[in-house]
């Protein structure tokens, strides 16, 4: 089989020739560096990757990547991810963009790139605040934070980008952690896996301009107490032994109560995940769980099935040609009324 | 029954007019179908309103439809009509005046009630007056095309909306043409009493011409002495479709179109769309910086990409653009001119974009533009935009019109075997070892077309000022110049590839008519009538308005006076003296209307006296 043939690549393979430019202690080393591990077990050929970013500190990252690549302009890359997937429906697509770029300038591409739901991926870098710019605020920012640009405080509310990306009915919606390898990895194998477009939100820190943003959650020592680490099938369950807590839903409002350590989470009414729900009230309210009241949810939401953009596009060519033969253009341009001058 | 006499005439004009809602766009195109089956030459020019369906009986919403046909070759919709039907009040109206002395006017005279006129702006009833300027043929058409249609199970308001056809009817009679493709039209678009109400009221209009008094004479058009081949009508926009279609036929690779709906661009999103069979794949975005990205991206994946729009959305593709001027990827974009600024005049044409297409983007960010002439051309123009994209690996922008997008005229199908035929070749994973993205054809400077899924030629592009050859990201002063200036050289070199331009006329003399894209029949006809007159005049029209073509400057300085038509403020003038050093004069309508003949005509009168 030509695959078995074929060398394994390694993660070396995808590690570009350029110089990575971040800054030291920037959270997209370690998600550069976990996506090229994930890429070699993934089975794609690796002239069929294609990273299509827009612009900000994320977005070098296709340079960084030894496949194909392409850095757009700012907020448009779902849109040449869309243009790139449809043209070729082999190609396994990857969109990385940044809180600014992807929710700001490019919210409304974000929004109907999702609901078309090609088989793409899309990380969404979230560090709530701009980077490439020098440090103003972004859609994801604080409402109060204070930067060169709101230097009174913003006085804009945030986005939630998974509550953004369920809204526009998105068939995979997750979220993880830069720093977190191991989970990091299995988000972005389960992204690939989805047959449609796989939201993926990663908190990630600027060490610049946003410094410790995330760190309870990054940090492993408070991970477990404001982390709730979703896996389907399992009770939403958070904390260590001796002040384990849960998830219930009361009045359709999810409140936390004590765990003792023995007793059956699932008996006590501790709500069960369930990513395959169709209905997204349940993602949704999964997604409104917020530091300090609730643990922030990490893994996969929700994942759901239908079509695919590209592959109905596909369909219709294939139709239309069963139904009316290949085109030809001699019988193009003769249709209709002609007359012959002699 | 009287005899009717038959006179034997070469040309006319006439003109339907109407509410929006009256189907003057549909009985134009009816009788234009049935005029070029009789063989004469014929161009077209539908006005109508922005909005759908404006308050009836209002000036707002008048819609009209002009065609111009004859036994000799026509350039253009005719300055005056000869025959103007007004279906209401404020058609008439609006539309008089460019009737010619003497003309005939068939308005309905059921619709001539005083709220009518009232509604039209008409103080007094206008008709005594224009009786005595026109001949004035008053037809009772409401109650003639419900006459015809008694005994059908159609509403009154489906009855009522027949009478354009009873119109039509009359208006074949009058001019003696055949029916035949529309009687065809019918029978498959409707079915019921609808298509037999619509049949029996074309009919009965047709006899109603045989047998009033009102029509003493009926008129033969003999065909127009055309170049021998097969002929069809088409306008610009669908010729702009079917060169999209042609041109993934001709360069074996399959098209993406990328476009957001947009007046009066979106036809050619909506005839691409119907020809999924020959593999075309259309996206409707979300906005036209989605579409223009995505036809980018289409591109990159190795497509045949193309994006269509109008000013305004044009404009704001513009980044994009820039960008696969950056990446050096093959696009064509298309731009419909309409009036503007801002909204402006969404159904009017204009020529206003040329300087933006040329020079819309920021920083040095060379295209080269081509403008098709005529409805037909925009076909041709189409696949030459797609083969200079691809053989020089460079966004293209193609300047279309309002008046071009939906004119129609008789046009030469071509030959398929005539068309360039070039089938795409992109880089081969047996180049691995040597790829480089940014490597150079020596002659056009293009760089290699490497598609994703291509084993072995992995690399990355982006908007980041970068190292030729390599591809790799630099900022410094030398290579940034020297990009600037190979980006520009590869533009330029197109000229090598270009027709040198042609002068109609003496290659040297008193004055030049220059112009570019949907002008020509205008021009053109202003210079015929000249010569007619006895005089010299040369005329030259540009497709290429960058670059240029190499012997423009050469040409231009043959000539003791330059005059340069444009429907904008003197755009090509601009360029054409900033460039050659030449005293251009520019001559400027920016009225949402084409160039009439008379005007250019006066012009190069006024121009020629001088000299004299």
């Amino acid at each position: 089989m030509a695959a078995e043939a074929a060398p394994k690549l390694t993660r070396k393979d995808f590690v570009a020739d350029q110089d990575v430019r971040w800054c030291p202690g920037c959270g997209d080393y370690s998600i550069l560096a976990n996506v090229q591990r994930v890429m070699p077990e993934l089975g794609v050929p690796r002239e069929n990757i294609v990273f299509i970013s827009g612009i900000g500190c994320s977005s070098r990252f296709p340079y960084y990547m030894n496949t194909y690549g392409f850095h757009t302009i700012h907020g448009r890359a779902p849109a040449f991810a869309t243009g790139a997937k449809t043209a070729n429906p082999d190609l396994s697509v990857w969109v990385v963009t940044g809180d600014g770029d992807g929710l700001s300038i490019g919210g409304n591409h974000l929004l109907h790139t999702i609901r078309r739901n090609l088989d793409i991926q899309i990380l969404l870098f979230n560090n709530r605040v701009y980077g490439l710019t020098k440090g103003q605020y972004s859609p994801t920012s604080e409402l109060g934070m204070k930067t060169k640009s709101s230097p009174f405080g913003s006085i804009d509310h945030p986005i939630d980008p998974i509550s953004f990306a369920l809204g526009c009915g998105a068939t995979f919606v997750a979220r993880t952690i830069d720093v977190d390898a191991p989970h990091l990895q299995q988000v972005l194998r389960r992204a690939h896996q989805h047959k449609g477009t796989s939201f993926v939100e990663i908190l990630q820190n600027c060490p610049v301009f946003n410094d410790g943003v995330f760190s309870e959650v990054e940090d492993r020592k408070t991970r477990s107490e404001s982390a709730l680490v979703l896996e389907q099938g399992q009770p939403l369950t958070f904390g260590s032994a001796g002040s384990l807590k849960g998830i219930v839903m009361q009045n359709g409002l999810p409140q936390i109560i004590e765990l003792a350590d023995d007793d059956d989470p699932v008996e006590r009414g501790v709500v069960v995940h369930d990513e395959r729900q169709e209905m997204p009230s349940y993602a949704s309210a999964l997604a409104t769980l917020k530091r300090p009241d609730f643990p922030v949810p990490v893994g996969v939401i929700r994942e759901v099935e239908k079509p695919c953009y590209e592959e109905m596009l596909v369909d219709q060519v294939n139709a239309a040609t069963e139904q009316n033969g290949r085109g030809d253009l001699r019988d193009l341009l003769n249709s209709g009324d002609t007359w012959e001058v002699s | 029954m009287t005899t009717k006499s038959i006179l034997k005439i070469d040309d006319v004009a006439i003109r339907f007019a109407g509410d929006s809602g009256d189907g003057m766009q549909l009985t134009g195109t009816k009788f234009t179908d049935e005029t070029a089956l009789a063989g004469n030459d014929l161009s077209t020019y539908p006005d109508f309103p922005a909005e759908i369906r404006a308050p009836a009986g209002t000036m707002a919403g008048v819609s009209g439809y002009q065609i111009h046909f004859s036994s000799k070759d026509i350039h253009t919709p005719a300055d005056k009509v000869d025959l103007l039907v007004a279906f209401n009040p404020a058609a008439l109206r609006a539309n008089v005046a460019d009737v010619r002395s003497q003309g005939m006017v068939i308005i309905n005279g059921e619709a001539f009630t005083k709220k009518a006129l009232v509604r039209a702006g008409y103080a007094e009833d206008p008709l005594p007056d224009l009786a005595t300027r026109f001949n004035l043929v008053e037809i009772p058409l409401t109650s003639l095309n419900r006459e015809a249609l008694q005994g059908l199970a159609l509403s009154q308001r489906e009855v009522d909306r027949c009478k354009n056809f009873f119109a039509l009817g009359l208006l074949c009679w009058l001019y003696q043409r055949p029916m035949k493709a529309t009687e065809r039209w019918l029978n498959g678009k409707f079915k019921g009493d609808v298509r037999e109400g619509n049949l029996r009221t074309l009919r009965s209009g047709h006899a109603f011409g045989e047998t009033t008094e009102l029509f003493p004479t009926h008129y033969s058009i003999p065909s127009a002495k055309i170049e021998a081949g097969t002929y069809r009508n088409i306008t610009g926009n669908t010729a702009l479709a079917w060169g999209i279609v042609a041109a993934g036929e001709q360069m074996n690779n399959p098209v993406f179109l990328g476009a957001y709906p947009i007046t009066p661009a979106s036809e050619v999103l909506h005839e691409v769309a119907r020809h999924r069979n020959f593999g075309v794949k259309t996206f409707q975005a979300e906005d036209e910086i989605a579409a223009a990205s995505a036809t980018i991206g289409a591109a990159f994946a190795g497509q045949l990409a193309v994006t269509i729009s109008s000013g305004p959305g044009f404009i704001l593709k513009q980044e994009a653009i820039g960008l696969a001027v950056m990446v050096e990827l093959p696009l064509v974009a298309i731009n419909v001119q309409r009036a503007g600024p801002a909204t402006g005049s969404p159904t009017k044409t204009e020529q206003g974009d040329l300087l933006a297409a040329i020079f819309g983007r920021h920083s040095q960010s060379p295209v080269p533009v081509l403008a098709p002439a005529s409805p037909g051309d925009c076909f041709h123009t189409v696949l030459e935009a797609f083969k200079i994209a691809v053989d020089f690996m460079t966004p293209v922008v193609v300047l279309s019109d309002g008046y071009l997008a939906n004119s129609a005229e008789p046009w030469q199908i071509p030959d398929i075997k005539s068309l360039p035929r070039k089938p795409v070749s992109f880089a081969k994973a047996d180049d691995a070892d040597n790829f480089q993205p940014y490597s150079r054809n020596s002659e056009t400077l293009a760089r290699p077309w490497a598609i994703p899924g291509t084993p072995g030629l992995e690399h990355r592009i982006g908007g980041l000022t970068k190292e030729d050859i390599s591809g790799n990201i630099v900022y410094g002063p030398e290579n940034h110049q020297h990009m600037v200036n190979l980006r520009a050289e590869k533009i330029a070199r197109i000229a090598t590839v270009i027709p040198p331009i042609e002068v109609e006329g003496p290659d040297s003399g008193a004055l030049l008519v220059i112009g570019w894209g949907g002008t020509r029949g205008a021009i053109t006809a202003a210079i015929e009538e000249t010569r007619e007159k006895g005089r010299e005049v040369s005329q030259a029209h540009l497709r290429h308005l960058n670059p240029f073509p190499s012997n423009l400057g050469d040409v231009l300085k043959r000539f003791d006076n330059i005059l340069c038509p444009e429907l904008n403020e003197g755009q090509l003038s601009m360029l054409l003296r900033s460039r050659y050093l030449v005293d251009v004069q520019p001559f400027s309508k920016i009225a949402g209307q084409p160039f009439k003949v008379s005007e250019i005509f006066e012009r190069i009168d006024t121009i020629l006296n001088q000299k004299d």
